[in-house]
This record gives C-alpha cells, structure tokens and sequence, in this order.
C-alpha cells in the first residue's frame, strides 16, 4: 500500500525558507501574501491492511520522519492494491 | 590522571581529529569511536560528539545518527553520569536523540555563518565551564547553516529556571531563540553547543577561549571514576 507523509512546519513556527519562497514569488509578479516549505515523504509499505498501515506510519512519524517540537504531520493513505 | 575521552566518528563528522588534538592538546587521551561500535572504551571519562554532517544531515541534521550502535551506548553513558559534550552537529543529534532539549532549525538567515562570535557564559561552574566565570564573554568560531535552536516559549522559560542555558550568543548570529548557544541537561552532564570550542584553542588560531569550555570537560573527566558505560 502506497502512504504518503506531508510535514509542515508548525503552525505558528517561523519559516524563513517559506519566507524567501514567499519573496521570490512577489519578485515575480505572484499575488502571494505566504509560503509555507515542508517536505514529502512516499513510502510503499508491505501491509495491505489500512488500519495497520496507518498505525505503523504514525509511528514512523513519531519516531523518525518528524520532529514534534517543530512539525505536524498529515499521512494520506493511498488505495488498498 | 590523564583522563580517557572518547570522539564519535559518524560517516559525515569531519571535525573528528580536531576535537582529538584538542582534547590531547589539554591534557586528555582521545579514542575515536566508530559510529558503529555498540561500546565505548574501557575506562572512558568523557565523551565528545564532533561537529559535521552525519549522515549527510538527511531529513533533519542529527535525525539518523541518534539511531548509531555508537548513540546506544553515548546514552547509557549519559544516564549513569557520564560527561557527553556535542558541538554542533553532535548538539544537534543530541537534541534529535531527546538528551538535550530542543531542536536546531535552519539558520533564520538562510545562509551558513563561518565567523568568530561572542557568547556569554551563563552557568558556572559546570562540568564544561569551571574554568570560566558566570558573565565571562568568550570568542569561539561558528560554522554552520542549522544552527538556529528552538523551544516553545514555556520550555525556554523552565531551562531558564533551571538553571540549564549555559551559554548564550552576545551577538545574533543565527535567530536561536533566547540567543541560546549551548544548554545542559536537566542533571548537567550534558551539553550541547553550536560554537566550535575546538577550533579555538590556542592563540595562533585567533582565540584560546575555546580551551576554557574543553579544558573544563578535561578536569572534570579527570576527576571522575570513569562510569561504565
């Protein structure tokens, strides 16, 4: 089953990539009033079993791919093959 | 007595030989530790994990190193006592292995700080500040892009209580929160900083101030019966 992991930075939690990104886009023309950069992560997990895919995800999250203090995490779970 | 330290060596650390001379330069013994040894030496009275890019700093900096045989046994060391000192990335992997609080972000500037900055000594003495005075302004090199540390405003207050922000920047060179440049864990045997002690140990490489933070560990090693780790 395919799960896809998008981290944000926290809501709230200065992101002076996002920043620059939102400058850029001004620079060129784009009505932007923010930018938020976070980072995907795609992942092919073994299990077939939706319930077991997510736990073992938000484990993932909790223990490698995001750093709580900092940022949220949101996993979307692609169809059952 | 001389007092055995060991270095971490990550795939990535490259300031491995320089927190060796360092240490050796003041008076210690240094072992370089593989990433993947699950024990440190025999005997070991201190620990230091060097600056660099483990793990090519993938995901977040410090974020894969933390799951090394060698941070095993770095932690083991750490909860019977034992003196662990990261600089830079070793205070990133620290804070990402939940030894020390926070977290280092990118620097708010965006771009990679190479330059000698002030920082003020908050705490002391402590095993890593004895040979320094609470006040005292140090000038120590920084080089890198994360060095930005953060926490919720609550915790930074608790750390602030507790005593636990041993070192702050006298100079904003990165947008860490507090200004904070180097903290302690709750039980002081473990620091964290973002400047490069070790970089800065003789007056030939602009500063000696650094051997103050070393040096300290140094005495503090020796006078420890080292812990098993």
């Amino acid at each position: 089953m395919k799960a896809t992991v998008l981290v944000r930075p926290k809501d709230g939690i200065l992101d002076p990539q996002g920043q620059a990104v939102e400058g850029s886009l001004r620079k060129l023309g784009f009505g932007v009033s923010e930018a938020r950069v976070g980072r995907v992560v795609d992942l092919e997990l073994e299990t077939g079993d939706r319930s077991e895919a997510r736990a073992q995800v938000e484990r993932m999250c909790a223990e490698l791919l995001a750093n709580p203090l900092i940022e949220s995490v949101e996993i979307e779970l692609g169809e059952t093959e | 007595m001389t007092p055995l330290v060991a270095v971490v060596a990550f795939p990535g650390s490259n300031d491995v030989e320089d927190a060796a001379l360092a240490l050796t330069h003041l008076g210690a013994e240094a072992a370089v530790v593989w990433h993947g040894d699950s024990e440190l030496p025999a005997g070991v009275a201190g620990v230091v994990l060097p600056g660099g890019f483990s793990y090519g700093d993938y995901l977040r900096c410090g974020a894969i190193a933390r799951f090394s045989p060698a941070m095993a046994a770095v932690r083991r060391f750490a909860d019977d006592g034992g003196l662990v000192l990261g600089i830079c990335n070793g205070f990133q992997i620290l804070c990402e292995a939940g030894l020390l609080p926070g977290v280092l972000r990118r620097n708010r500037q965006l771009e990679f700080v190479c330059r000698d900055v002030r920082v003020r000594v908050e705490r002391a003495p402590t095993p890593f500040t004895s040979r320094c005075d609470p006040g005292d302004e140090l000038t120590i090199p920084v080089k890198h892009g994360e060095g930005c540390w953060f926490a919720p405003d609550e915790l930074v207050a608790e750390l602030d209580a507790r005593g636990q922000i041993a070192l702050r920047y006298a100079e904003d060179c990165n947008g860490s929160v507090a200004d904070v440049a180097g903290v302690l864990n709750e039980t002081g045997n473990v620091l964290g900083l973002m400047p490069h002690p070790e970089h800065a140990v003789q007056s030939l490489l602009g500063s000696a101030d650094g051997a103050l933070i070393l040096g300290s560990l140094v005495d503090a090693a020796g006078e420890r019966v080292p812990v098993a780790a």
